[in-house]
């Protein structure tokens, strides 16, 4: 306990209360500290202590998930995992949310997510290739009113550039409409701003976004999800640890300088719940993202790797210096010696425990060897992005923070680490349903026409166009497919450029760089060999977690692995987002537990091992918790992109075969939502072995290009995805599901079930028909029809169903109105 | 034949247009702070967000030491290609006539679009014939090609107003559906569409943008006989 100013006014008990710790937390960092801590030690405590960095309530869980197979290379606990895809590279990977600051702010919270999970992978070494996100919103409009509601003011936004963020809540508060005109108001500016906010990190630093998903569901209406991920590529042996070592090494602080942006967004942000439409007092914790710089921190970063400057490499997030400090002092058994007042500061008369929690963007921390200090330094002037050396790593164990000559926080890094309280959770499977039912939006006895329209129309499943638009898909090219082409993004790899150092070729004049692009050209296209790829998905349906926790969690995972087989790659390993209410509360611990069950059991039996991923808890407002939602992100590998898969129809007179062990119900399906239905009890058990061998098969076939499509049924059932199919090549399709109707024998019911039921284990594949026949040796194979024609026609039971391509291309469409 | 492809902070496609370029011809990257093109017989400006962009998109790129080289290149007849932000940083350093403004849409747009040949009859188009359709991926915020009428109408007489959107493909709102120009002398091209991203059948939707390269090194080829 340093006897200094800093502890004439000690804080208090209260304050660390109102910091977020627990009285039993705070009195544990006073033994550590053998009194009461000062003001720094209070914050650095109460923001590692955090539910954000410290996984107090979910870290026993996540032990128990698989994170060991044969491709990984790093697993969980570093920035990002990373997993062999052969070659010499590495890929790296991870997810990570953005929730609560894109909920207050959604263009800062976006960008400024993608901007950190883009730096997690260049903090292990990896040049990132790509960029997916999952985001959930409540419910932009709804029923009959649509086209009213859709008119409504999201435009209003679109002076929000960078650094400006829209401040004000688009939509008109028309008070006969009341709070449903509201909550489609903010979904769509919520919408707006994410969208944007991504498209504008994205886009300026030069990484492609290459798919994602979207749903929109009123339990995300207050707290909004904004899930990141990234992938990286990295020759392996760049691949570098966060762990500082060697006392008397030097620590660097490089990248941007520090200001208040960002300040208590740990603890006081993630790790309490919203209040409803009190969000305008917590901006200013909200950070603001630069792509710019990150570009130039990002190219600095590898270059410093390449020419060996560095020890190891952390990049600043959540708990800014706080956390990286004691996180690369932890993993190396060190400790470390930090100056705060030799940290540039972009604003005048910043406290010591205010450069030591800032989340100001675009900064990374670094250990140097003394030696090569002049180097590092110079690296960073010629990337125009500052750097100065802040400390040096000490044999004490210890953080010390001084400002200037005068120590103002002194704690054992393992406290701070390691000793967090972790806590047990109590789950309770609830016995009232804890979600109300949907608003009901279509009748129960529209025709199965009208209710295919429905469907397509309906806002989680029309098409993402209007979104992915927003976003670079090519830069970089290797983007294979792009986005609605397939159902998981391909990315070609070990090109010249992903093997060698300085992320490219050979020096050019004056130190340049020259393309050997003919030599490289000549490796692809002209000798025409194979050209390894990277398949990626992201995935979870959170209405059927929340139905069933345990199996709708396997789905997901199950989902993502269907996914890959229908561009013919295999899974190499997975990374996952859970998204969940308040743990403290025994549903939700239930929900948690049920989860996280689910996913170990899915990734062992897929043999796809959890290498990273985060938790964002305490996603509820008064008016409820979100639904459960583990997004799970898979990373495969297909030995040639030149074979990847297609989902859309490709040649007239192909057949068409579904695929799998699909058993489709209407429990927790889209048209039970828009039916009005609540949420069932549990989903049906599910086969994965079986789901497995359907998976194989296709992706078998798909690699030896014995398919001219392959699709994953997924949302909407059978008939969207042979719609999907349609719309994606402008072909049309004959079908008959008589065999498949007749089954469950109770008439219209059963056709509405074969029609738009849901369940995992399905595809949709077409080809010559020996080739889709051949499928049969592994799984289930059923002819339903053939390519071609005007438009889509489905004869099932008796009924008769028929739509031209653009009818169902125009209600395909309608989130169009949604973007003016 | 060697291209030379400027690199600045926060440009983004400068690696895809090395590519590019390479298949046609040698090429290097020239960085922003250097006055020298190395002896690049063409000079390919990069898309990407050059400086950030954050006063106007090409505005700061401008006045780099590298873009002083490549203004004193042009003047001298060297064939210069603008792709995306590079035809903004042309524009601004005008070496091209006109500017670009912010989509009508006020949106980033990525949509592979189909553009028309109207003039074949110039250094970056003589392997195209008169009319041929290009499919080439365009996505930019700031990519409304302007200019005023008098300035229009002698571009056109001349025939700098090298290529169009097709019908119903001018996403951006470009005055005349202009996507690509060039100067008096016929030198400097630039366009909004990324050419660079359609070289390869694999990644880039087609090949049509290679006819871009390879009218270059034609044109270079032909000058040096």
């Amino acid at each position: 306990m340093p006897d200094t100013a800093a502890t004439a006014n000690a804080p208090t008990v209260e304050d660390a209360l109102a910091l977020g710790l627990t009285r039993e937390e705070y009195d544990l960092a006073c033994r550590f500290q053998g009194g009461p801590p000062n003001q720094v030690e209070l914050a650095m405590y109460s923001l590692l202590w955090s539910e954000h960095c410290a996984y107090k309530h979910s870290k026993k869980l996540l032990k128990t998930l698989p994170t060991e197979g044969p491709h990984v290379v790093m697993g969980p606990g570093e920035n990002a995992g990373a997993v062999d895809v052969g070659g010499g590279l590495v890929c790296a990977f991870k997810v990570e949310s953005h929730n609560h600051p894109s909920a207050v702010e959604p263009f800062q919270g976006a960008a400024t997510g993608v901007g950190g999970i883009l730096r997690d992978i260049f903090a292990i070494g990896a040049r990132p290739i790509a960029v997916l996100d999952s985001l959930r919103f409540g419910e932009p409009a709804q029923g009959d009113d649509r086209g009213e509601r859709f008119r409504g003011r999201v435009g209003q936004t679109k002076e929000s550039g960078p650094g400006l963020g829209g401040g004000v809540e688009a939509g008109e508060e028309d008070p006969k409409r009341g709070d449903a005109a509201r909550a489609y108001a903010r979904a769509r500016y919520l919408l707006d701003g994410a969208v944007r906010g991504i498209a504008h990190y994205g886009n300026s630093i030069g990484v492609p976004t290459v798919g994602g998903e979207v749903y929109f569901e009123e339990p995300y209406t207050h707290n909004c999800l904004v899930n990141a991920m990234a992938l990286g590529l990295a020759p392996r042996e760049r691949l570098i640890r966060s762990a500082a070592a060697g006392p008397g090494n030097v620590v660097v602080l490089f990248g941007a300088s520090t200001g208040r942006d960002g300040i208590g967004g740990a603890s006081v942000l993630a790790s309490a719940e919203l209040d409803a439409g009190g969000d305008d007092a917590k901006r200013p914790t909200v950070q603001v993202g630069d792509p710019f710089e990150e570009s130039k921190l990002l190219e600095c970063s590898l270059e410093l790797l390449d020419r060996g400057l560095i020890v190891s490499l952390q990049d600043l997030g959540a708990a800014g210096l706080t956390s990286s400090a004691a996180e690369m002092a932890s993993g190396g058994g060190v400790g470390i010696d930090l100056d705060v007042a030799l940290v540039p500061l972009r604003e005048p008369n910043m406290a010591p425990f205010e450069i030591m929690v800032s989340e100001s963007q675009e900064r990374m921390l670094c250990v140097v060897e003394p030696g090569r200090l002049d180097a590092v330094l110079a690296l960073c002037a010629k990337w125009e992005i500052g750097g100065s050396a802040i400390g040096t790593v000490t044999d004490s164990g210890r953080i010390r923070v001084f400002d200037g000559s005068e120590l103002v926080g002194d704690m054992p890094v393992a406290a701070l680490v390691d000793e967090c309280p972790l806590y047990d959770l109590s789950p309770a499977r609830p016995s009232e349903p804890i979600y109300p039912a949907p608003v009901a939006t279509l009748a129960r006895d529209a025709p199965a026409r009208e209710t295919l329209l429905a469907l397509l129309s309906s806002p989680n499943i029309a098409s993402r166009r209007p979104l992915f638009e927003h976003y670079d898909a090519i830069v970089q090219s290797r983007t294979v497919r792009r986005p609605e082409e397939t159902d998981a993004a391909v990315l070609a790899i070990g090109r010249g450029s992903d093997a060698s150092p300085a992320g490219e070729e050979e020096a050019g004049p004056a130190g340049g760089v020259r393309a050997r692009a003919n030599a490289d050209a000549a490796d692809r296209d002209v000798v025409g060999g194979p050209v390894p790829a990277l398949a990626v998905s992201i995935d979870c349906n959170g209405r059927r977690v929340a139905a069933d926790p345990y199996n709708g969690t396997v789905e997901a995972v199950l989902e993502c692995a269907a996914n890959l087989a229908c561009v013919g790659a295999e899974p190499l390993g997975t990374t996952n987002n859970l998204n969940f209410g308040n743990p403290e509360k025994p549903h939700i611990a239930w929900q948690l537990t049920e989860s996280v069950r689910g996913l170990g059991d899915a990734c062992r039996a897929l043999g796809a091992p959890i290498v990273g991923g985060n938790v964002s808890l305490y996603n509820e407002t008064p008016s409820g918790p979100i639904y459960p939602t583990p997004v799970i992100g898979m990373v495969g590998s297909l030995p040639d992109a030149r074979h990847a898969g297609r989902l859309g129809f490709a040649r007239p007179g192909d057949t068409i075969a579904l695929v799998g062990p699909f058993a489709p119900s209407l429990d927790a399906s889209e048209l039970s939502k828009l039916w009005g239905c609540a949420l069932p009890e549990g989903l049906p058990a599910i086969d994965v072995a079986a789901v497995r061998s359907a998976q194989f098969a296709v992706r078998g076939a798909v690699r030896v290009g014995g398919l001219s499509s392959a699709h994953d049924i997924a949302e909407g059932g059978l008939a969207i995805a042979l719609t999907e199919c349609c719309l994606a090549s402008g072909l049309g399709a004959d079908v008959r599901l008589d065999a498949l109707a007749g089954a469950g024998g109770d008439g219209d019911g059963d056709l509405f079930r074969v029609l738009f039921g849901e369940g995992p284990g399905g595809f949709l594949v077409s080809g010559i028909a020996t080739g889709v026949r051949a499928l049969g040796r592994r799984t289930q194979v059923r002819v339903i029809g053939t390519v071609g024609g005007e438009g889509l026609r489905i004869a099932a039971g008796g009924v008769n169903l028929s739509a031209t391509l653009s009818e169902l291309a125009d209600a395909h469409t309608s989130l169009r109105e949604l973007f003016p | 034949m060697r291209f030379g492809v400027l690199q600045f902070p926060g440009s983004c496609d400068e690696r895809d247009a090395l590519h590019a370029a390479g298949l046609v011809g040698d090429a290097d990257l020239i960085w922003h702070g250097d006055r020298d093109l190395h002896g690049a017989d063409a000079i390919v400006v990069p898309g990407g967000f050059s400086y950030g962009d954050y006063l106007r998109a090409g505005a700061i790129a401008r006045f780099s030491p590298a873009m002083e080289a490549v203004i004193e290149f042009a003047r001298a007849g060297g064939l210069v290609l603008g792709i995306c932000n590079g035809f903004q940083v042309l524009c601004e350093a005008h070496l091209l006539p006109g500017a670009l403004l912010p989509n009508t849409n006020l949106r980033f747009t990525f949509r592979q679009v189909s553009l028309e040949v109207v003039n074949p009859d110039t250094p970056f188009t003589r392997a195209c014939t008169p009319g041929q359709p290009l499919s080439i991926p365009a996505k930019h915020s700031w990519g409304r090609y302007h200019a005023d009428e008098d300035t229009l109408a002698s571009m056109e007489s001349n025939g700098q107003a090298v290529l169009r959107y097709a019908a119903g493909e001018n996403f951006n709102g470009s005055v005349r559906d202009i996507a690509g120009v060039c100067n008096e002398a016929g030198n400097v091209f630039g366009l909004m569409p990324h050419p660079e991203h359609a070289v390869d059948a694999l990644t880039g939707g087609s090949t049509d943008g290679l006819a871009i390269f390879e009218s270059m090194r034609r044109s270079v080829e032909l000058a040096s006989v």
